[in-house]
């Protein structure tokens, strides 16, 4: 998937997600109280996020469960120093893996930062997402030059995805 | 926290395919065979609970605006109160302590990449810390949901 591609947002789409980004409200027909929140026509909601949802600038709507409340207070992001002839096949193998939440290909910062590859892996403990983070490095071999692992050890905020400098009405 | 069978569903088959429907909760009683209402209950006690953080659209990275992961070397010392400066910002979305060298690990949304360059010229002004712009340059997996 390559991030050149345009998703063209009207007012109408950016209002929507907008007022749902944190969350349809809690009733029965969700959809139409978020329509009447904004003063549209009932289905226009639900077709909106329907074509949203095909063009892939939404990437699904469901429950989004809070991890740690789960137990998955191991939150790994991997890092990997991979040979840029390799990462972009290699990252579709690693973004593939049931363990991973997320996998991006990000620039290099050196001398600081080496690592051009990020994996996030989830597990209940440590141990579990070291473990995940060996079978990874297999995958990877001598493509990843090092790697790190850099545990979270406090959230200090967490919000969805917003959008910026408009208005929320 | 222990979850019940019928909870342990919801939480795994519904991450993504909500439906798009005008009472979506009558859809999914429908397809597991139990009442509107057993549904909607139970959903509304995990989101109090904590275990859903929300339900609605995922929306995909740089679809509005831009945005930018950033990393930042803080000392120790003075963590907190870089922490607090960051979050304060609006267009900040994400922020986590981390173990590491690069030890403040925050996400960055704005309307376009000049309102981002500003965002981080005023972090870097009100911390004294230079904020490492680490962008997403290619997505290898939809984030599709995640079983528990």
């Amino acid at each position: 998937m390559n991030i050149q591609s345009t998703f063209e947002l009207d007012k109408i789409d950016q209002r929507i997600i907008a007022a749902t980004q944190e969350g349809l409200p809690l009733v029965s027909k969700p959809y139409e109280t978020v329509a009447k929140m904004l003063g549209l026509p009932n289905d226009l909601v639900i077709e909106r996020l329907e074509a949203m949802l095909q063009s892939g600038a939404i990437r699904r709507i469901g429950v989004v469960p809070n991890h740690y409340k789960l137990g998955f207070t191991a939150n790994g992001m991997s890092v990997w120093d991979v040979d840029n002839e390799l990462v972009d096949e290699l990252g579709d193998t690693i973004g593939a893996l049931e363990y991973v939440s997320h996998c991006y290909r990000r620039p290099r910062h050196l001398p600081l930062w080496p690592y051009n590859m990020f994996a996030m892996v989830h597990g209940r403990t440590r141990i579990e997402v070291e473990e995940k983070i060996e079978a990874i490095a297999k995958i990877l071999g001598p493509a990843s030059r090092q790697h790190n692992v850099l545990y979270s050890t406090k959230i200090l905020k967490k919000t969805g995805v917003r959008l910026c400098g408009r208005s929320k009405d | 926290m222990q979850l019940t069978a019928l909870e342990k569903k919801l939480v795994n088959q519904w991450q993504k395919g909500f439906p798009l429907a005008r009472r979506p909760y009558a859809q999914i009683a429908e397809s597991l065979q139990i009442s509107e209402d057993e549904v909607f209950t139970t959903i509304k006690d995990l989101t109090d609970r904590g275990v859903l953080s929300r339900i609605g659209a995922v929306v995909r990275p740089n679809t509005a605006g831009a945005s930018s992961l950033v990393a930042m070397q803080v000392p120790d010392k003075r963590l907190d109160e870089v922490a607090q400066i960051i979050s304060e910002e609006p267009g900040v979305n994400h922020n986590y302590q981390r173990e590491n060298k690069l030890n403040l690990w925050f996400v960055v949304t704005a309307s376009d990449t000049r309102q981002l360059d500003q965002t981080l010229a005023r972090i870097k002004d009100n911390t004294g810390c230079t904020p490492i712009k680490l962008p997403l340059k290619k997505a290898f997996h939809i984030d599709l949901g995640f079983s528990i």
